[in-house]
Formats: structure tokens, C-alpha cells, sequence
């Protein structure tokens, strides 16, 4: 489904990601570890189309197709999902509104039909029931005001509305307490499903406790050094990013 | 001193020569007239270096000419798009060209206690009344007001009584439809609103693309204690029509003006609305909008004078340009000797849309009073490459996130416009308005 091949990403003048190689099938949910700076949110917001985020050499095709070359919005009506690290506010904007107008922009962009409100509604209803997302959040401007947890929340409930065959979690966990990390964890599970693949980016070792990875990746320095299973981040937790450094054959330490 | 003798000028002296001009023979009235006309003659248009003035430039205008009416205006047929309908049940008063249209009137069936005539009805009729509105000048007149005073053939003459409170909104209409020649009108209009007297007024501007005139509208608002006046004013002018607003407005002890402002259309829309509170308690609250495009230009001044004990005044606008449009904002809060106690506030933000756009806000406090509270502030920015971004990411196109977020960014303003229809056709208005692609 995702192939990436030497992927180098340039932010801002600076090369952030050196020649990152990754593949992901459906069904699979990959997590991408490493220290700060090591680009992990680089990765998520470059397959999403960030503005801003040059790749300069490598590929990435997602369903055989040039992800790269794709308008953001045509990523996301292909199946890509980026949930944010940091979900931004938009006063004046209904949530309700807003996310009829994604999906509606979705399906259109796929040469489907549009919903019409009472469709909409019914479809909410379901996922507001499935998600347990709180009903009142809907009614109220995207994230305005809207606790940490509250948005991460919202970001999975996106999610289960959007339907992505490709969603990528960057960073969910940062900032939740131990409840909210459950409830989102609980939610992106609920998601888990053979035609669609996650790359799960985190820091910690954590929330891979409550979703537990296929593979485990390990982002140093713009790479990924170490790959292996759930049992790969159990160790990273027990040994820290400086004994994959260590482990890192010399040229990926350059 | 004299100001040149521009073509703009020129034409205005030849309009004040026609015979029509309504009450004329009144020895009052002829004297007012040319004296404003002296007046206008010397001082000529407002110049930048008047600090209203200061970011709309009156150069291209002073060169144009202007026919004194348009002979046709009252047979014209009016599209009934540009009459459209604000709430079921209202009274609606329809000027076309600046020419009173009865036919498309329903001003008879006003409820008892409010009572409105056409000025050039009421100068026939009855014209002691409007010596002190008419015969007077005053210090605060520019140019454009120094026209009026001249030249004003028409208008709306408005009384509601003490005590008495209009359920219907009144509608008031300007339709400018393309003439023979560019025509100018001046309308004086006045409003009184008696002791708890209430009332709600919309002023729609509508008119044809392409048709170019100049309408001069100078208003006087008077709001008796504890009267209350919600004025909504929609303006949707067409793309070459020119409009020149003043309004004056007093209130008296707990008089209320709620004020809201939709400025769409027209090539230069300049509103100028001077707030005088008072009386004690008299609050003023203001929201409004424009959203401009091509080579539109508007300009909105709010002068708000606190005399009054604890009066309080709150303003919110919001300004959008996109192409090569200009908005200027420019909102002063003046707080007297003697209004101890007062609340002023002043917010502005706007959105540039285009790197050939400009707005310019200036809020301005002047404070003579202790014991008072002034707050303002203003920014120009553009939308948020953020949320541009996270938008797009759910599968919104660039366009549609855009004009999503210039309307969200708007539609603050549009809160509290009374009945709820009428902000729904705002709204409706608003997103119609938003460019449909944004470079």
C-alpha cells in the first residue's frame, strides 16, 4: 500500500529525513519510534503534504501512485490520515460543519455522492455511539477550547468518520494521562482492520502497550536504523535511543 | 479660499440651478441652500489631509461629472431580486435612483405611533418641523454633507412616539439602476424614536453592476431616553456605484443602538457614523464586515463620543481584501469630562487576501475623563497557513478551505442581527460574496 524508498526531506533549507526507506501493507499497523529531532513528525506531515516539506530524492507511492506529486486534499481523498501532533483550533467553524464538508469533499473527489444532512447525521450518530465521543464536542467551533485530550479524541473520531486506508498518529499520545491514552488507544484499535495500515509515531514506548505494533521502527537521525517487532520497542524502552545509536552500523551514524 | 473649480464640482453647481428642487420658495430653506452651496463651492471635496479622509482619495472623483437626477427614476422597473424579502412582515420604503417609489412602498401600514413621510412630502406639507434639521450648518460639516444641505431632494422623515414599540421591521431600500447618465442623489433623512420607543430598521443598497452613480446619504438618528433602535445596514451596491453615508446619532438617557453592517458591493463605500451618548446608560454596540475584491474600496468610520454617565460602547469589525481592494477602518472612542463610569471598546481584524490588497485600521482613544474604561485593538493579517493545511488534510479543496475560513472569520459579526432570517440572508449574502477562487 505505502512504499517509500530513500525518502530525503528538506524543511526550511535543512535536511531533516537522509534516505528513509519504509513499506507498509494493509492491515499492518507500523510504529516509528526515536529521539526528538530524529524526524518522525517530518515523515507524517511530508505524507500528508505539508506545505513546506521538499522531498528532494526518493519516492513514495501509496496504491502504486505518486504520493508526492498529490495536492494534499487529493492525499487525503486517496485514504491518507494525518492526525496531528498539535490539532489546531478554528473558531467560527462547526465541527458538525466542518467534517461534513471533508467527507462530502471526500467522496466527491472519489466520484461518489454527496451526503445530504439527514445521511450525515445518521452516520455521525453511529460513530458518535462506536467512538464514545462525547456528543457536545460536535456542536461546538473545531478544537476551540477543547482540553489535550478532548482533541486527541477528535482526531480519532475524525479518523472513524474519514475512513483513511492509511492513517498516521503523530505523536497521539503526547500530552494525554493515562485514562485519555486508553480511550484513545481503545478507539484506534476499534479501527484496526485488514484494508487499512497505521504508522503509529511515538516517543514512548507506551501507548505501544495498548496498541501493539506489527513492526517497530527506529528513527535516528533522518533513518530508520532498526527495525523489528512489539518486542523491539520493550527493549528501546529498557536500554534508550543511545543503545540503537550504538547498534547503528557506522554509516547511518554519519 | 476658493477650491478649483473641478468638473465634479462644476456639475453640482449645475444641479442646484434646476427649479425641482423640493420646498423651494421657502425663504429658509432657499437661504440654507445656498449658503451650503457657497460653502461647498470654496471648501470642494474632502481632501486626505482631513484626517477621515486621510486613506480615501477623492482625486478620480473630482474629475467626473454627475447629472443633477435621473428623469426616468420613478418608472423604472426594479428586478425583484433587489427587493428581497428581509422578514415576512415587513414595512418596506423603496427609493430608486434617490427618487421615492410609492408604488413599491408599504410605508402606510406602519402601526400607529410611528409615522413616515418622504422629505420632499413633508416639505410640502409640512416644512416648520424640518427648519432646524435643514436650516442649520454645522461645524462638523464636510464637503459632502455641505452637498446635501444643498441639494437633498428626498428622504425619509420617520417619527415613532413615546412608548411606542414597532414589531415589523422597517425596510428601507436604495436601489441604483443604470440611467442615461451617471446621476447623483442627496437623501437627508431623520429618525426620532420617542422616550422607550423601539424599532428596527434594515437598509438594504442593492443595484445593477456596471451602473455608475453617486448617492449621498447624510442621516440623523435621534433616540429619546430609553428608546432602543436596531439598525441593520447590507450593502450588495453595484460594481461602479459610489456611496457617500453620514449618520449622526444621539441617545439620551438608556437609549439603546445596536448597529450591525454588511459592506459588500459598490466601487467606493464610504460609511461615517458619529455616536453621540449622551445620556447616562446610553450604550451603543456596533459589528460589522466587508469583504472587497477587484479595485473596491471601503471605508468605515466609527466616531463614538461618550458625554454620559456610564455609557457604554462595544464595537467588532471585520475587514477581508482580496485583489487590489482597500478597506479603511477607523474607529475613535472619545471620552468626555463628566462620563465617569463609561465602557469603550473598539476591536478590529482583518484578512489580506492578496498581496495587492490594503486595509488600514486605525482605532484611536481620546480620553478627557477619568474614571473611565478604553480598550481597542486592531490587526492585519492573513489566514493561517496551519489551518489552511489541516483543512485540506481532511480532503477540503484550497478554495473551499479558504472561503470557509474568511466566512467563519466574518460571521462573528453577524451574531445578534434581529429576526433570525435576516441573519441567515446576511449569511447568505457573505458566503455569495466570497471569491470563488483565491490566487
Amino acid at each position: 500500500m505505502l512504499k517509500i524508498e530513500n525518502l530525503h526531506v528538506r524543511v526550511a533549507g535543512k535536511e531533516i529525513l537522509k534516505g528513509l526507506s519504509l513499506e507498509a501493507k494493509a492491515g499492518e499497523v507500523h510504529a516509528i519510534m526515536g529521539p526528538n529531532g530524529a524526524g518522525k513528525s517530518t515523515l507524517g506531515n511530508v505524507l500528508a503534504g505539508r506545505p513546506g516539506y521538499e522531498a528532494t530524492q526518493g519516492t513514495v507511492t501509496f496504491d502504486g501512485r505518486n504520493l508526492l506529486e498529490m495536492e494534499p486534499e487529493a492525499r487525503a481523498a486517496a485514504g491518507v490520515f494525518l492526525a496531528f501532533q498539535y490539532p489546531v483550533e478554528i473558531p467560527g467553524v462547526n465541527n458538525t460543519y466542518f467534517l461534513r464538508a471533508a467527507l462530502n469533499a471526500q467522496r466527491k473527489a472519489r466520484g461518489g455522492s454527496e451526503l445530504d444532512s439527514m445521511q450525515f447525521l445518521k452516520l455521525v450518530r453511529e460513530k458518535v455511539r462506536e467512538m464514545g465521543m462525547t456528543p457536545e464536542l460536535l456542536n461546538r467551533a473545531v478544537n476551540e477550547g477543547f482540553s489535550g485530550g478532548e482533541k486527541k479524541r477528535n482526531e480519532v473520531f475524525q479518523m472513524a468518520l474519514l475512513e483513511p486506508r492509511l492513517a498516521i498518529l503523530d505523536e497521539t499520545d503526547s500530552g494525554l494521562d493515562i485514562d485519555a491514552l486508553k480511550q484513545v488507544a481503545a478507539g484506534v484499535n476499534s479501527l484496526r482492520s485488514p484494508e487499512r495500515a497505521f504508522l503509529v509515531i511515538t516517543h514512548y514506548q507506551r501507548l505501544l502497550d495498548y496498541i501493539v505494533p506489527d513492526f517497530v521502527h527506529v528513527l535516528a537521525d533522518g533513518r530508520i536504523v532498526e527495525s523489528g517487532d512489539a518486542q523491539l520497542a520493550r527493549e528501546l524502552e529498557a536500554h534508550g535511543y543511545a543503545w540503537v545509536r550504538e547498534r547503528a552500523p557506522a554509516e547511518a551514524r554519519a | 479660499m476658493n477650491a478649483a473649480l473641478t468638473p465634479f464640482v462644476e456639475s453640482m453647481q449645475d444641479a442646484a440651478l434646476a427649479p425641482r428642487l423640493p420646498g423651494s420658495g421657502l425663504a429658509w430653506l432657499d437661504s440654507a441652500r445656498a449658503t451650503a452651496l457657497q460653502a461647498f463651492v470654496q471648501r470642494g471635496l474632502p481632501e486626505v489631509r482631513n484626517e477621515l479622509w486621510k486613506y480615501t482619495t477623492l482625486r478620480a472623483l473630482s474629475q467626473r461629472r454627475f447629472a443633477a437626477h435621473d428623469a426616468e427614476a420613478a418608472m423604472r422597473m426594479v428586478p425583484p431580486s433587489m427587493l428581497p424579502a428581509v422578514a415576512g412582515d415587513a414595512v418596506r420604503v423603496v427609493f430608486v435612483n434617490g427618487v421615492f417609489r410609492p408604488d413599491l412602498s408599504t410605508s402606510d401600514r406602519l402601526p400607529e405611533g410611528a409615522r413616515l413621510q418622504p422629505l420632499s412630502q413633508a416639505l410640502r406639507e409640512q416644512p416648520e418641523p424640518l427648519r432646524f434639521l435643514l436650516g442649520a450648518q454645522d461645524s462638523e460639516d464636510d464637503g459632502f454633507t455641505l452637498l446635501n444641505r444643498a441639494l437633498a431632494t428626498e428622504g425619509v422623515i420617520l417619527r415613532v412616539e413615546a412608548g411606542t414599540k414597532v414589531a415589523a421591521p422597517l425596510h428601507i431600500v436604495h436601489v441604483g439602476l443604470a440611467g442615461e447618465r451617471e446621476a447623483a442623489w442627496h437623501l437627508r433623512s431623520l429618525i426620532e424614536l420617542g422616550e422607550d420607543a423601539s424599532l428596527d430598521i434594515v437598509e438594504h443598497h442593492v443595484g445593477e453592476s456596471g451602473a455608475g452613480h453617486l448617492a449621498n446619504l447624510v442621516r440623523d438618528i435621534n433616540l429619546r431616553d430609553e428608546a432602543r433602535l436596531g439598525w441593520t445596514v447590507v450593502q450588495t451596491a453595484g460594481t461602479e456605484a459610489i456611496l457617500l453615508r453620514r449618520c449622526d446619532c444621539r441617545l439620551g438617557d438608556a437609549a439603546t443602538l445596536d448597529f450591525h453592517a454588511l459592506e459588500l458591493g459598490g466601487k467606493l463605500a464610504r460609511h461615517e457614523v458619529r455616536v453621540d451618548l449622551a445620556g447616562a446608560r446610553a450604550r451603543f454596540s456596533s459589528r460589522g464586515a466587508f469583504v472587497l475584491h477587484g479595485r473596491q474600496h471601503a471605508d468605515t468610520e466609527i466616531l463614538v463620543t461618550h458625554r454620559g454617565r456610564d455609557t457604554v460602547s462595544d464595537s467588532l469589525w471585520r475587514g477581508v481584501a482580496d485583489g487590489r481592494g482597500r478597506g479603511v477602518v477607523h474607529g475613535r472612542i472619545m471620552m468626555q469630562p463628566g462620563a465617569d463610569g463609561a465602557e469603550g471598546g473598539f476591536y478590529n481584524k482583518n484578512l489580506l487576501l492578496s498581496p495587492d490588497a490594503e486595509i488600514d485600521t486605525r482605532p484611536a482613544l481620546e480620553i478627557y475623563a477619568d474614571e473611565v474604561k478604553a480598550n481597542h485593538g486592531a490587526t492585519v493579517g492573513q489566514l493561517d497557513e496551519n489551518v489552511l493545511f489541516y483543512l485540506r488534510s481532511r480532503g477540503i479543496p484550497l478554495d473551499m478551505a479558504r472561503r470557509l475560513l474568511v466566512r467563519a472569520f466574518c460571521a462573528v459579526t453577524l451574531d445578534g442581527i434581529e429576526p433570525p432570517a435576516l441573519r441567515e440572508h446576511c449569511g447568505a449574502l457573505l458566503a455569495a460574496q466570497l471569491p470563488e477562487s483565491m490566487a
